[in-house]
């Protein structure tokens, strides 16, 4: 009995040795930036000295109020732009690059298949490589006269200036469909709105500028995430498939019983990893748009930013990243919900389908 | 049909297998082109002059060949940058390494009070947008006295939630059996984690090696806020700054792609050396065996 609990004893100790150096890192780094940052939202901390000194106003929930409320202006007006911007990103991205990436390593992992060394280096190498340089590249790849429009020149189409079209995807889609004119927005959606945008700005879509960071990140993350669904994958023993093709079940039937109920954990990690990261985009707004061109590019993580560091509203910039942590928490969360949800349903129709499958084995054989 | 009957399904599975593989390779080839062309034209245009990349964007043959462009770069701070560069990523990713498997090890297998809790704190700071941190890191530097020191620009990226819920993962996979036989045998917690554990975490600590030379490499906003000194600037600073700054607005494109080049090179031989570690059937092939 004593030796139990020395054995326990040793294991808490050990236990907290193992976790106390990423303990301090994320506390100091993290959780007290965080405090401080939490601080500062409720001030008007204009960046010289401490936040803390005693001159330093407090102003409650004000730089809150602007970015939401009311009397906001063009604070509010950039905070909801780039919302706006950075919710249609996210949209896109994260099932582009969530299938892209699962499309690839199935691709890649047929048994017959060879060079497949080549292709994976191939697609995951982007992923390793500095987003400035990606970024630089791409910066020329679609300039006006770049490489991108010398390629639709060559088969006969007029390529957009990407960096310098605000207009959105979903209105020149509406236009392209006949629904309304992007020259004469329909009123309706003009005369009002919400949040200091109108409904017409609202559903704009991305911008041709922002498809290209869009474009960008999908071709430069599904390369990481591909490797993850490729080890899982690989994790699958190959007997497992087989048996299920000798009890009866097609390539489809396959895939949708054995294959995608056993990557559903890498599947929770890349789409949280996915909505996590594209929720943060920075660096490529930094180097290749700085939020232009008329916004359409503006991202909270990019607005909050060039509020603190360029214009000295500490307070405001404080206040939008909690804005988006906020959104990012809810968003994660709600995703798990999704997934877990889920899980029940998928293995209890997996159940029912065995039991299906078993019932009819006998008399289908192979089909 | 029974599966007697296979001598005559059995072309057809293979014609099948066939059209299978002939779609794999048209759709691998294709992707593949759309994936190796832009660092193509990288590396082509770094050769060129700024007129022939702005009027022949297209061709991959730089017409006059030039080098001016690295012999620019060479003459500016890049060659420190590199240096900086080199520096900050090698302590980053050790430190990472060992940090993470540390911590993913003992919340995955250690039993001990507070175990849920750090868990728990550790996945909402990986919720915690990095950006949000970009004011108040400076502040938390500067009251610690290190902001523009070596140690703002490593100390706070060496640990990375994501890698500890990796390796949490990882660990959870391993058989507790595995573990048994040497805690019976009397070896230490670390004993065991050290000799035992982490040698079958291969294909994990791999992963995780790329994905920390990979993400401190990449690091821009961190280094934006952590110091102003020329001399601590790194490369996505440096090269940031370079082509909106003195380039204005990266219009010198052969200049701006040997940059990317110059620092895309040490990452691809780190990728090089490490791929094929994570190549198909390490274990299986020991199974059939």
């Amino acid at each position: 009995m004593s030796r139990d609990r020395s054995i326990r004893r040793g294991q808490a100790l050990a236990g907290w040795t193992f976790v106390s150096p990423t303990l301090v890192v994320l506390g100091l780094f993290l959780a007290v930036p965080v405090a401080m940052a939490l601080w500062v939202s409720f001030t008007d901390w204009n960046g010289r000295g401490s936040p803390f000194a005693s001159g330093i106003g407090f102003v409650g929930a004000d730089n809150y109020r602007e970015l939401v409320g009311e009397q906001g202006g063009l604070t509010r007006s950039d905070f909801m732009t780039s919302l706006r911007n950075n919710f249609f990103y996210v949209l896109l991205v994260v099932p582009l690059q969530t299938a892209f990436a699962l499309f690839l390593a199935l691709v890649l992992n047929q048994r017959l298949l060879k060079a497949v060394g080549f292709f994976r280096t191939a697609f995951y190498f982007p992923s390793v490589v500095s987003s400035v340089a990606i970024s630089l590249v791409f910066l020329f790849l679609f300039s006006g006269t770049g490489v991108v429009n010398s390629m639709l020149d060559a088969i006969g189409i007029d390529g957009p200036t990407w960096f310098n079209d605000s207009r959105g995807l979903f209105h020149l889609l509406g236009d392209g469909l006949g629904l309304w004119s992007t020259a004469d927005p329909p009123s309706a959606l003009t005369g009002s709105g919400v949040l200091g945008l109108t409904w017409w700005q609202w559903i704009s879509g991305p911008s041709v500028a922002l498809s290209v960071i869009i474009m960008l990140v999908v071709w430069t993350t599904a390369g990481t995430f591909m490797l993850m669904f490729l080890a899982a994958l690989q994790d699958l023993p190959v007997e497992v498939e087989e048996a299920a093709r000798i009890d009866g079940a097609g390539a489809w039937g396959v895939f949708r019983n054995v294959t995608l109920p056993h990557l559903r954990p890498t599947m929770l990690l890349v789409t949280t990893l996915g909505l996590i990261g594209t929720w943060q985009v920075f660096d490529q707004v930094y180097v290749m748009t700085q939020g232009g061109p008329g916004k359409s590019t503006l991202t909270p993580a990019y607005l909050s930013y060039s509020y603190a560091f360029d214009n000295q509203k500490w307070g405001i910039a404080a206040a939008m990243a909690f804005v988006l942590f906020l959104i990012i928490f809810a968003m994660t969360s709600f995703q798990r919900f999704l997934f877990r949800d889920r899980d029940a349903i998928a293995t209890k129709r997996a159940e029912k389908r065995t039991k299906k499958a078993h019932a009819n084995a006998p008399a289908g054989g192979a089909s | 049909m029974s599966t007697t009957s296979s001598p005559s399904a059995k072309p057809m599975v293979r014609d099948r297998t066939a059209l299978w593989l002939f779609l794999g390779y048209a759709v691998l080839l294709f992707f593949a082109f759309v994936y190796l062309y832009p660092f193509l034209v990288q590396v082509t245009t770094s050769f060129k002059t700024n007129t022939d990349a702005v009027a022949n964007p297209l061709s991959l043959v730089p017409d006059p060949f030039s080098t001016g462009a690295y012999g620019e770069l060479a003459e500016k701070d890049f060659p420190l940058w590199f240096r900086n560069s080199v520096i900050v990523t090698v302590l980053v990713t050790a430190g990472r390494v060992f940090l993470c498997s540390l911590a993913g090890y003992a919340l995955a297998r250690i039993k001990f009070r507070g175990r849920g809790a750090v868990f728990t704190a550790i996945l909402a700071v990986m919720a915690v947008p990095g950006v949000i941190l970009l004011i108040p890191k400076f502040l938390v530097l500067n009251y610690l006295g290190i902001y523009n020191t070596w140690p703002a620009l490593v100390l706070p990226l060496l640990v990375d939630a994501a890698g500890v819920f990796i390796m949490k993962q990882f660990f959870e996979t391993i058989p507790e059996s595995v573990e048994e036989a040497a805690r019976i045998d009397g070896a230490s917690t670390f004993r065991i984690f050290w000799s035992v554990v982490l040698p079958m975490a291969r294909p994990a600590l791999i992963l995780l090696t790329i994905l920390s030379f990979q993400g401190s490499w990449n690091e821009l906003p961190h280094f934006l806020v952590a110091s102003q000194d020329p001399d601590l600037f790194t490369l996505t600073k440096g090269v940031g700054t370079l082509t909106s700054g003195q380039l204005g607005s990266g219009k010198q494109y052969p200049i701006s792609m040997a940059a990317a080049l110059l620092m895309t090179i040490p990452v691809a031989i780190v990728f090089f050396v490490f791929q094929k570690y994570l190549v198909r059937g390490g274990t299986a092939g020991a199974e059939k065996g």
